[in-house]
């Protein structure tokens, strides 16, 4: 392991000991935050049991199909806006300030638009995840080589080809950026939109355990998102960086 | 001028989808007109304004803390390679955690309240601020930093009429970034386990399904932070075509 990487450890190692003898010696109180290695025995406790297993699936299922839709939306939406310089410019200060919105609000309407349920939650979780992708897919776009863009038109490709053929593989570095801050986002919308007004999944569960002073199960719960979440964008951080190496950029 | 035109332009186009969306469905969302007639009306009235303020106190507290805190842990950490190396994935993956899971141990130390809502706000704000900042020192040409040296700056001139110039333009991308999430956070703070604050109407208003009162509120809340954002974004451009 390289040093940084060692040292990268040893930061992360030394802050969850240190939070691991705040917490034995009585400094953190226990009604406040768990002994990590007790959150880890409550992580243990909570899968065996097997109660969590419908929630779990449920959130994931949400977030895998919120990422879907964010991506193939996404992309053909920045294509679009792309293809048109004045759009572009007039509606790029709004894309910028897109994520002050709080989308919750638009939840009763999608409770209207698609039932009362998990239609809803992947709404809010592509609202989430599609701007980081139209906005990837813009920056892609403009990275893309004049000369490539001149080929296409000197092969009388149309828009749509054109964006199939041409523009999409040249820009796969930088699209793949845009998957993965959709992947993040679309967990952010799905666990948050859960946690704040569904009747299942993971962030509920994690708020009827914080509701029903169950911090066992709470902390629990918790941790395995972070370390879902972690481990999720880990993988993927490490695969974009590759991917831009290989085309040495 | 053109500009202006595509910006008016965009916008009406924008009513047109919104008033065509209240007719397929009027009992989901109410017309662009009623929305901001509605609006108006709780601006004008005395009831909204108490929430209003307490979100913006709430707000100005958690933008501050996660400004300086932000700066403070970025330039830091940025003037130092190996720091800024071992640092940057930790930032980014904290940065991508939903972070909602993070505030019930927030409402266990700090209690419902103001203090919640400011603190669940900065930790929302202050990552990308960091991040940026960050990034923005490890950009600072060398060259400056050895122009400095051989000037004899001591660390906190080089900081000022160096590192902090320099890299301003970047700062400023990260201060939009935190701007706007901490905004979210804020608010999120407020529709959960909370009695005052904009979010908390919101969330009551969605309680009871009273959808002009969450249109209105959404309107309010877009025009403030597409207008903030709108600033910070001139700002950012001219920042960054000074420095070009």
């Amino acid at each position: 392991m390289s040093r940084v990487g060692l040292l990268r450890l040893l930061v992360v190692g030394g802050f969850v000991v240190a939070l691991e003898v705040l917490c034995r010696t009585g400094v953190i109180s226990k009604l406040v935050l768990l002994a990590p290695s007790d959150m880890a025995v409550h992580l243990v406790r909570v899968l065996m049991s097997r109660k969590a297993d419908a929630d779990i699936l449920e959130s994931l299922t949400d977030v895998v199909l919120a990422v879907v839709l964010s991506v193939i939306g996404g992309f053909t939406i920045g294509a679009m806006i792309h293809s048109f310089p004045r759009l572009r410019r007039a509606i790029d200060p709004f894309l910028a300030s897109y994520y002050a919105l709080p989308f919750f609000a638009f939840y009763p309407l999608f409770i209207v638009l698609f039932g009362l349920g998990r239609g809803a939650i992947v709404a809010i979780g592509v609202l989430f995840g599609i701007v980081a992708m139209i906005i990837s897919t813009l920056t892609a776009f403009d990275r893309i080589p004049r000369v490539l863009v001149r080929t296409a038109s000197v092969y009388r490709m149309g828009p749509v080809e054109a964006a199939l053929r041409v523009k999409l593989p040249s820009a796969i570095p930088f699209l793949f950026t845009g998957f993965k801050l959709a992947i993040a986002y679309a967990f952010i919308g799905v666990i948050a939109a859960e946690f704040i007004m569904a009747t299942s999944g993971l962030g509920y569960s994690i708020s009827y355990a914080f509701n029903n002073f169950d911090n066992g199960t709470m902390y629990g719960l918790m941790l395995f998102v972070i370390v879902l979440v972690t481990v999720v964008n880990a993988v993927f951080h490490a695969m974009e960086r590759r991917l831009l190496r290989r085309w040495g950029r | 001028m053109k500009r202006a035109l595509d910006l008016v332009l965009l916008i009406a186009a924008g009513l047109i989808a919104w008033e065509a969306m209240h007719l397929a469905a009027p009992f989901a969302l109410t017309s662009p007109a009623e929305s901001v007639a509605k609006a108006w009306a709780m601006v004008l009235s005395p009831a909204f304004w108490p929430h209003a303020a307490e979100t913006a106190k709430a707000f100005a507290y958690a933008l501050l803390l996660a400004v300086g805190g932000g700066l403070a842990l970025g330039l830091s950490l940025g003037l130092n390679r190996t720091s800024a190396e071992v640092a940057e994935p930790i930032m980014i993956s904290a940065y991508s955690l939903p972070k909602v899971t993070l505030y019930p141990v927030i409402l266990l130390i700090f209690g419902l309240g103001l203090p919640a809502k400011i603190a669940f706000g900065t930790i929302h704000g202050i990552i990308p601020v960091a991040i940026f900042a960050m990034n923005a020192v490890r950009n600072v040409a060398p060259v400056h930093f050895k122009t400095a040296r051989v000037l004899r700056l001591t660390r906190w001139q080089t900081l000022a009429t160096v590192v902090v110039p320099g890299a301003l333009p970047e700062i400023v991308s990260g201060l939009r970034i935190g701007f706007s999430v901490t905004l979210l956070g804020v608010l999120i703070g407020e529709m959960f386990a909370s009695q005052r604050g904009v979010g908390y109407v919101l969330m009551a208003a969605i309680g009871v399904h009273d959808v002009p009162t969450i249109m209105a509120t959404i309107v309010l809340l877009g025009i403030v932070a597409v207008s903030a954002s709108a600033f910070l974004l001139w700002l950012d451009h001219r920042l960054h075509h000074r420095a070009a």
